[in-house]
């Protein structure tokens, strides 16, 4: 609805922000998709010609890849599975009437605006630290031995799909990554979450209740199916920012300790071994994985939009 | 859907709330405190609580230290400007889409949004060549560029959910009242979308404030903001607890204070609109 | 002056055409109102000569000179918008005075022209407050107010009675009806509403589908609809249109009578029927009749209170000199 002068006026206000974002996008992707097919590495002879699909081949069968895919896969839905499911548990009681819910609200929301490096530090030294963090003091005080958070053994677990099973070994370093992550995006999830359960419409949970549905029933059959697309949207958008979580690891265990993510191992092959077309295809599949996932994304907000 | 309940039943309500809620906050509270302690009192055991002797020398050794002034400096510089052109781009294309939607605005929209699901660390070479070329290497500058295009989507987004809640009449009428395009946009829209552009500003500033990828792999002294300062002392002066509670509580005392302003419009920023 | 000429005008929204050729002249001075059901195109066509539509062929001229790709600024036109628009960060005074500040005039003929409008408009009294403070009547005002400060050429309503309640509704059609008088400006109003249509207007354009189905005077109107579908618009409660053997009986495909144009009579009459529901209304009565032989309910307005209810029998008697006719087609015979 409007005139060909408003619709052209359009296209050029338009034209800046979508130019820069194609810029942005086009010309960083065709450097790492041109990289992925050379042998290229700076600090021992450069650019050395065309590798085929070499680095791609290289980068899945190199020793670090399947950890790798295994721990970002542990990290990403143990995050998703705590956040989530507390999340849920915290909007559901911060809706019930209670007293100073402004405040409470904001010490829930707060360990999201602590900046990456601050969280992952605060946690690694003053409360996973094996001598004097919090964690070593409370162990001591029952009588019990340090947890060696970052560095420590682990469990084995040993899982049973009907068709396969496999040992999977979180390392207390993994373990201990999940529960930074989990408490910067827990308030995320909780805010969000709080936010879909108080649109709820209480005639409907009133209307229930006169039908006699007791306190489960109503949770299991009217919030949660209204929570469905708050929950949706939160591990979507949780799991882009899950998958290429950084400062954390970066800070805390630098990725030892299995704690190498598949982004991390990237960050390692681009930067620390400066192996750029060997990096590049990672980043192409890093690429790839991303998008599968926004594609769900997409619709759900896509849907929204009509 | 707040009913009314027994006041027993408020009351357990309330100290679980409280509780939880506490306990989420904890690990800031135990670092501000910490900040105020002597080293020696930091690593006490057991940990002391509240009866300490509390102090400000870790802030004055941190500030004489490391130069804390000129982090703090480029933090508000990055995420200041990055955060405003943003902005000034923003709004005409936010403005283009809501009242001038074709069939492809949802695309584009849609579009934008995919780019910033980008992993960064895909294009960390590519990136870091370009900066080397263009010589943006640990430039302000640089980061500035960087943060606005990753943040630009979600402005554009934001802005785009908060004008499409203004009625497409008002700016007809200042049409029919002669206004040009331009004085459209500044007479009559931006000053009615001043609350939906300040959440926008507030938020992405956080955002941009946070962001600890690009700072700490395009940074090194020039223009390292606080992420960069505070991934310094990972090693061996994050041993010193007190100072590192000190550099910490400055690096996100003030986004704390910014953020519990903004609580209401992130869940609208970060969910691209899908929750209100 | 205010001569507004459209000229073959159409109007496409992608394949979909909602107006097709369509010609048009609305005389200096003249109050025009477009009447139609919702989704007849009126509002579109106002759109349309205030330049806020492209128009998709054909011509449109203000005072004889080619408007068709002039923007709305450039048209010397003023819109009194459905929501009103007012600028809701601004005071009323900043509100009228925006066009003038617009239009680059200096701060002292603004004030001057500000406050002629605020006094014609009785808003002197609100002049610093914002838009939010005021009721729905008094933010009608300031939208007229603002449109009047300009001295446009021709003043455009689209529908702006529609948000207010029935009382101040009638307030508001006497205001702006007045406003015509002293003012004497072209004015083209847009209503679903026949009773605003027959109350304020010089001509009434009525249309559906994007087609004007007839121009004319409000009576011009009402005593000869030039087809069915005019004459079920206009007129209220709505003309009793009859079909079948009944119209045959007069050599037509359809027959209308009016309710007022029925009497009721003792005995006798040409249809005898019994009584559905009866509005009383003190003045008038409104029966609702069935079982009269016809396919039709009919519709009956009588004079007074006549004493009548639900399930009593009833004799008409209609008017034959009033009575329309009209062919297969729908259009008037005679």
């Amino acid at each position: 609805m409007a005139t060909k002068a408003s619709r052209s006026a359009a296209r050029l206000m338009m034209a800046p922000a979508v130019i820069l974002l194609l810029g942005w996008m086009l010309v960083p992707l065709i450097m790492t998709l041109w990289f992925s097919f050379r042998v290229y590495l700076p600090l021992r002879g450069g650019d050395q010609g065309w590798a085929g699909f070499d680095n791609y081949t290289r980068f899945v069968s190199s020793s670090a890849f399947w950890p790798s895919i295994q721990t970002t896969l542990v990290i990403v839905l143990g995050v998703l599975a705590i956040t989530v499911i507390f999340g849920t548990l915290i909007a559901l009681l911060l809706d019930q009437p209670i007293w100073g819910q402004g405040i409470v609200r904001i010490l829930v929301i707060a360990p999201f605006f602590v900046m990456p490096t601050v969280s992952a530090l605060v946690w690694k030294n003053m409360f996973m630290d094996p001598i004097n963090g919090l964690f070593s003091h409370i162990s001591r005080f029952f009588g019990a031995e340090p947890v060696n958070w970052l560095s420590g053994r682990g469990i084995d677990w040993t899982i049973n799909l009907y068709f396969t099973s496999f040992d999977l070994e979180v390392t207390m370093g993994v373990f201990s990554i999940i529960m930074i992550v989990s408490w910067q995006w827990l308030p995320f999830a909780a805010l969000i979450l709080l936010t879909a359960v108080q649109s709820l419409d209480s005639e409907q949970l009133e209307a229930a209740e006169m039908d006699g549905a007791p306190v489960h029933k109503r949770f299991w059959y009217i919030i949660l199916p209204h929570l469905g697309r708050a929950i949706t949207i939160v591990i979507l958008i949780q799991t882009i920012f899950l998958l290429s979580i950084f400062a954390e690891i970066f800070v805390t265990t630098g990725g030892a300790f299995d704690t190498r993510t598949l982004s991390y191992l990237i960050f390692q092959r681009v930067l620390e071994s400066q192996n750029i077309g060997l990096g590049s295809a990672g980043g192409v599949y890093a690429i790839i994985l991303a998008n599968i996932i926004a594609i769900f994304l997409m619709r759900i907000v896509g849907k929204n939009l009509d | 859907m707040a009913r009314s309940v027994t006041p027993r039943r408020k009351l357990l309500n309330t100290t679980i709330a409280w509780a939880i809620g506490l306990l989420i906050f904890f690990p800031i509270l135990w670092t501000i405190l910490t900040s105020f302690k002597s080293e020696a009192q930091a690593i006490a055991s057991p940990p002391i609580f509240l009866g300490f002797d509390w102090t400000l020398e870790n802030y004055r050794v941190v500030m004489e230290r490391s130069d804390y002034a000129r982090f703090l400096w480029n933090s508000i510089i990055i995420a200041g400007l990055s955060t405003v052109l943003g902005c000034i781009i923003a709004i005409p294309a936010a403005w283009s889409m809501a009242f001038v939607p074709s069939r492809r605005t949802k695309d584009i929209l849609l579009w934008m949004l995919s780019t910033k699901m980008l992993p960064a660390v895909g294009v960390l070479y590519p990136i870091y060549l370009i900066f080397i070329e263009l010589g943006l290497l640990d430039s302000r500058a640089g980061l500035v560029v960087v943060l606005m295009l990753i943040n630009l989507p979600i402005i554009v987004w934001m802005l785009y959910t908060y004008f499409k809640e203004i009625p497409g009449e008002i700016l007809e009428a200042a049409r029919m009242d002669g206004a040009t395009l331009r004085q459209e946009l500044i007479y009559v829209l931006t000053p009615m979308a001043i609350p939906g552009i300040a959440s926008t500003l507030l938020l992405n500033f956080i955002l941009a404030w946070n962001e600890a990828f690009w700072t700490l792999n395009l940074t090194a002294v020039n223009a390292a903001p606080l992420t960069a300062f505070i991934a310094s002392y990972s090693s061996p002066e994050g041993l010193f607890f007190a100072k590192l509670s000190a550099a910490s509580t400055m690096a996100i005392a003030p986004i704390l204070i910014l953020g519990w302003f903004s609580q209401k419009q992130l869940v609208r920023g970060l969910t691209f609109g899908a929750v209100k | 002056m205010g001569q507004i000429q459209l000229k073959q005008v159409t109007k496409s929204f992608g394949d979909v055409q909602v107006i097709p050729p369509l010609d048009l002249t609305i005389q200096d001075g003249e109050f025009t109102v477009f009447v139609g059901p919702s989704g007849c195109g009126k509002s579109t066509l106002l759109r349309l000569i205030a330049g806020l539509e492209d128009i998709t062929t054909g011509h449109i001229e203000i005072d004889g000179t080619d408007a068709t790709d002039l923007v709305p600024a450039k048209r010397g036109l003023a819109m009194v918008f459905q929501s009103y628009a007012l600028y809701p960060h601004m005071s009323v005074r900043k509100n009228i005075a925006f066009p003038l500040r617009m239009a680059k005039m200096d701060q002292a003929q603004i004030d001057k022209r500000v406050d002629a409008a605020a006094a014609v408009l009785n808003l002197a009294d609100y002049i610093d407050r914002k838009p939010g403070q005021l009721s729905g009547g008094q933010r009608q005002r300031v939208a007229i107010g603002r449109a009047i400060v300009r001295e446009p050429s021709a003043f455009l309503f689209d529908e702006p009675l529609s948000n207010l309640d029935a009382a101040l509704r009638v307030g508001m059609r006497m205001e702006i009806s007045e406003l015509h008088k002293k003012l004497d400006t072209t004015m083209i109003y847009v209503t679903h509403d026949q009773v605003e249509a027959m109350t304020m207007a010089d001509k009434i354009v009525v249309l559906q589908a994007g087609v004007i189905e007839q121009v004319g005077s409000p009576l011009e109107l009402y005593r000869t609809p030039r087809n069915t579908f005019v004459a079920g618009f206009i007129g209220s409660p709505k003309m009793n249109l009859i079909s079948g053997e009944e119209a045959a009986k007069h050599d037509a495909a359809t027959i209308g009578v009016r309710p007022e144009h029925i009497d009721v009579v003792e005995s006798g009459g040409t249809w005898t029927g019994t009584v559905g529901v009866a509005e009383h209304l003190g003045s008038d009565t409104f029966f609702h009749i069935h079982n009269t032989g016809l396919a039709e309910t009919l519709t009956v307005r009588a004079i007074g209170d006549v004493n009548l209810t639900h399930g009593d029998a009833i004799h008409l008697n209609p008017r034959m000199d009033e009575l329309h006719k009209f062919d297969a087609q729908g259009l008037r015979i005679g």
